[in-house]
């Protein structure tokens, strides 16, 4: 247990190799609150905790690292408009950047319909890029991405299917049923199921309750 | 919830829904403790999905563009003050005026067993003092006062409830504190100290902010003075 949380911890260093320290004390929902006081260094705090997973995700939809680019920047701009609107009781802090950053790659990738064809034929295995960083950083990043991908692989095909082609993809439930030409009422459960699974093998592999992603303290 | 319910959820989570049903989810969202709840477990695993996909790092311009950008639009964004007829013009007090020399008895109390206890007690209060600033930072009515001298600024809610956000304080020197103190009128009341490690340093102040106080602060003896002995550092616009 105590393993456990040390390592979940640590996971405090994934992102945020270039964390200010001055900042760094403070969970993310303060700095979200500080943002929400145009306090441009919150801003950028932020973005050192959550970017780097957040530009990996809009590349991984988008295809395209100018479009990526532009998802994230797009994504990190709403954050500091809409702050203040900003509710704990509906998300951490640092989902809720990823939210709005899979909101706007979703959006760019439903305008660009040629990038997504090839997401049909796409499984879970991909050549993964060497990411930057410390050697340490590194090594929590990969074991983070195992942890999920292994939960990932655990799942049914067609439940793995959906969430992939809807959270990788960016198709909605609707196109989802048209093009794998199954019925809505099929996508939507396998959705659910998938997700409420995956929810399962996440809580099991940390052994502490409801699972949420560790990217900061 | 029925079963219909709950796959709209989690649909909603995974942005798989089209704009009409997302506003729906929305609503349920805005009157259902038990959606809520549901849609913050349901988040939090749709972002372990992001997780799961390490690519390359962004380039480095990246994040100075979003900067640019936000910083642009802040130049435009009336900040939040308090309403201007509030406003006094009265001059800050000059906290070395009212200094008294410091009465401290170090004597038989090591300058190491005093910084080993405050380091303790550092330990110890750093998450209350992270959770009392948060919810201070996060009060929605909490009004933003800028500061008199020095650089960063002060929140402080309804209830009178403060926080200091400095900027750019060097570390204290060995044996030497920031002190916070909440001035009324020329009279200085002690409200914690800290040690400005950071380069910036997010301090609750330790006491009741009323109206047209003052917060400062001044470096003293680690050991504690009864009043401030040296020029502020830092000083609040009356709140």
């Amino acid at each position: 247990m105590a393993a456990t949380r040390a390592r979940v911890d640590s996971l405090v260093g994934i992102i945020s190799w270039s964390m200010r320290r001055h900042l760094a004390h403070l969970s993310d929902e303060a700095l979200v609150a500080l943002v929400a006081r145009a306090d441009d260094s919150a801003l950028a705090e932020l973005y050192d905790r959550v970017g780097r997973v957040a530009y990996g995700l809009a590349l991984r939809i988008l295809r395209d690292e100018r479009l990526a680019e532009d998802a994230v920047q797009e994504g990190m701009l709403s954050v500091w408009r809409t702050a203040a609107s900003f509710r704990a009781d509906r998300a951490k802090a640092s989902t809720w950047v990823l939210t709005l950053v899979h909101r706007r790659a979703v959006d760019l990738v439903r305008r660009e319909e040629r990038r997504r064809a090839d997401a049909l034929d796409e499984t879970t295995e991909r050549s993964i890029p060497e990411p930057g960083g410390s050697a340490e950083d590194v090594a929590w990043l990969g074991f983070e991405r195992d942890r999920v991908q292994q939960a990932l692989r655990l799942l049914p095909d067609t439940q793995r299917e959906a969430l992939e082609l809807a959270y990788y993809g960016g198709f909605s439930q609707s196109e989802l049923a048209d093009r794998l030409g199954l019925p809505l009422g099929t996508i939507k459960s396998r959705m659910f199921a998938g997700l409420a699974r995956l929810r399962e093998l996440l809580d099991d592999a940390t052994h502490e309750g409801s699972w949420t992603p560790k990217l900061t303290s | 919830m029925d079963t219909e319910t709950h796959e709209l959820i989690a649909a909603y989570a995974l942005d798989a829904l089209d704009e009409g049903e997302r506003k729906h989810v929305e609503s349920l969202l805005a009157s259902s403790d038990e959606a809520r709840t549901e849609v913050l477990a349901f988040s939090g695993v749709a972002a372990a999905l992001a997780v799961g996909v390490v690519g390359p790092p962004p380039a480095p311009e990246l994040r100075d563009r979003i900067l640019a950008v936000a910083r642009a639009e802040s130049a435009n964004v009336v900040p939040l003050e308090r309403p201007s007829e509030r406003r006094r013009t009265r001059a800050v007090p000059v906290l070395s005026l009212v200094a008294t020399a410091a009465a401290v008895a170090a004597i038989g109390v090591g300058v190491w067993g005093i910084s080993v206890a405050r380091e303790l007690d550092d330990t110890r209060t750093s998450l209350e003092r992270e959770r009392d600033a948060s919810s201070v930072l996060t009060d929605p009515a909490a009004r933003t006062v800028s500061l008199a001298t020095g650089s960063g600024k002060l929140v402080v809610n309804d209830e009178g409830e403060a926080v200091l956000v400095v900027e750019s304080l060097p570390a204290a020197p060995a044996g030497k504190r920031y002190h916070v103190w909440i001035v009324e009128g020329v009279q200085p009341t002690a409200a914690g100290t800290f040690s400005g490690a950071h380069d910036r340093d997010i301090v609750p102040v330790g006491g009741a902010v009323q109206a047209d106080n003052v917060v400062a602060v001044t470096l003293e003896d680690a050991a504690g003075v009864a009043q401030p002995t040296t020029p502020q550092l830092v000083s609040s616009q009356p709140v």
